[in-house]
């Protein structure tokens, strides 16, 4: 099977407006949750949110923003950065053959924002003044379908969606298509953007978020006795990946290679992970045997982590039960103590760290773990943390709503 | 009552609004799709964008017969 290289890296996220100011940030332990200002967050039960460091209007011309939705506004910026870091020029295929382009791009919930204001358009001046743009802008293949038009794909344009695991899916899928001979290169990550009144609302009902609105900064705290939910995030990242065959050929830099990915899905509660962290585990062990790896490989994973209750505990347990023993030399982290948690867009920003982290071998710190859960089974890095010489290899989880779970796998091979 | 000078500088706006073509490209012989480049769904939004700035209704069978923007001002003058 062909061997995959990543090749390319784009973010815009709450930490920075593209990838190097985000690992930075990450590497600095430094939050980017804060108050929403606007208001109608005043009535909120939860007032406080992820958004992007730099707004997509500074970065999109007003002419097209007003035909995207602002979770497509923020793949186009990651992909744009991800596919020129990759050599390419965007809005083109450039040397790359079109027909041998793939986009898989996720979203977990898709144009929210182009929904709930065109509705309140036509709630308030009827149907003739909601916008013509409005089902391209809010169907959840918009922002691969989007990138796909900017580098001229033709291979395929793919929009997996299984809630905050679907960019980790979209991964995963152009990795089985690559490595089927389907194609040579892909644009790969995901995206969201849900901060909104009604999202908020709704998972404030589900009791899944942090009402610490008087610390921002200090909310989203995985494995801390403190943690009571998750933050929510906007923001994107993305990869270009491709065969090494065709990275080589074309002289293409090389961050890493992504080795493998499994899937599995828990068959138990449309939003509780099942409790013994099983099916969570399974993905690990089935990404290991992907990338035809031992536990004893992997010494970094960058953990779901979301800083809820139950869903930390269940994930520490599902990674001692796919590493054992080995996972005493594994260093865990949560860079959603630091980012909030970015829903579709989480996946992939967190293979992205994974990849920064064994090209600088530091493993960014899980912020505001001040009182961690006692008898934790796993080794969180609360401040960062150093990784040792040699080979390298790390697991990225993401688990979503439904009962997907994710593993992603990279090394430092082909470096 | 809008001059026809004016009709076409409301349409001019809209246009710049819409697609981002300047303004003064906005002349009374330049065609919608051909010229401005307006799709169809960016000529739905300027059609609703007369609608609001005229008080006027343009159905959608008429709307498909304004091709150039002296079109559009020739049917906004005759039935504001």
């Amino acid at each position: 099977m062909a061997v995959v290289v990543i090749t390319g890296i784009g973010a815009t996220t709450p930490l920075g407006g593209d990838a190097a100011s985000t690992w930075e940030a990450m590497l600095a332990g430094r939050s980017g949750v804060s108050l929403i200002s606007e208001d109608w967050a005043a009535d909120l039960p939860v007032r406080i949110a992820g958004q992007v460091k730099v707004d997509p209007s500074e970065r999109i011309d007003r002419v097209k923003a007003r035909r995207l939705d602002r979770s497509t506004q923020l793949a186009l910026i990651a992909a744009k950065e991800a596919w020129t870091d990759a050599g390419m020029t965007w809005e083109g295929s450039g040397d790359v053959d079109p027909e041998r382009l793939l986009v898989s791009i996720a979203s977990g919930i898709g144009g929210l924002h182009s929904l709930l204001d065109n509705w309140d358009v036509q709630k308030e001046k009827g149907p003739r003044r909601v916008s013509p743009f409005t089902i391209p802008m809010l169907m959840a293949n918009a922002p691969a379908a989007n990138v796909g038009l900017a580098v001229g794909a033709k291979a395929g344009v793919h929009a997996p969606v299984s809630a905050c695991a679907s960019s980790n899916e979209a991964i995963s899928l152009a990795l089985d298509r690559l490595q089927l001979g389907r194609c040579d290169i892909a644009v790969v990550g995901g995206t969201e953007s849900t901060v909104h009144p009604l999202p908020i609302a709704a998972f404030a009902q589900m009791q899944a978020l942090s009402r610490r609105n008087d610390e921002p900064q200090r909310a989203s705290r995985p494995w801390d006795r403190g943690r009571d939910g998750f933050v929510l995030a906007e923001g994107s990242a993305v990869l270009v990946i491709e065969t090494l065959e065709h990275a080589l050929a074309r002289g293409a830099h090389i961050y890493g290679t992504l080795a493998g990915s499994g899937i599995t899905s828990d068959s138990h509660d449309i939003v509780q992970p099942e409790p013994s962290g099983e099916g969570q585990a399974q993905a690990v062990v089935k990404a290991l045997a992907d990338a035809d790896l031992s536990p004893a490989d992997i010494k970094h994973v960058n953990a779901h982590g979301t800083s809820t209750p139950q869903g930390d505990l269940t994930e520490a347990h599902s990674i001692r039960s796919a590493f054992g023993q080995a996972a005493d030399s594994v260093v865990v982290t949560s860079t959603k103590s630091m980012t909030g948690h970015l829903l579709g867009g989480a996946g992939s920003l967190e293979t992205l760290a994974c990849v920064l982290a064994l090209r600088d071998r530091k493993v960014p710190p899980t912020i505001n773990l001040e009182d961690p859960e006692p008898g934790l089974p796993i080794d969180v890095a609360a401040a960062v943390r150093d990784l040792p010489a040699g080979d390298l290899a790390a697991v990225n989880n993401s688990f979503g709503f439904g009962g997907h779970n994710v593993a992603v796998i990279v090394t430092n091979a082909n470096c | 009552m809008a001059t026809t000078e004016e009709i076409r500088e409301k349409l001019a706006e809209l246009v710049n609004d819409v697609v981002g073509t300047p303004a003064e490209d906005v002349q009374l012989d330049k065609s919608f799709v051909d010229d401005l480049d307006v799709d169809s769904l960016a000529m739905v939004e300027i059609i609703v964008g007369c609608e609001e700035a005229f008080g006027i209704t343009i159905p959608d069978e008429e709307s498909k017969k304004l091709i150039t923007v002296g079109d559009a001002v020739a049917f906004i003058e005759a039935n504001q």
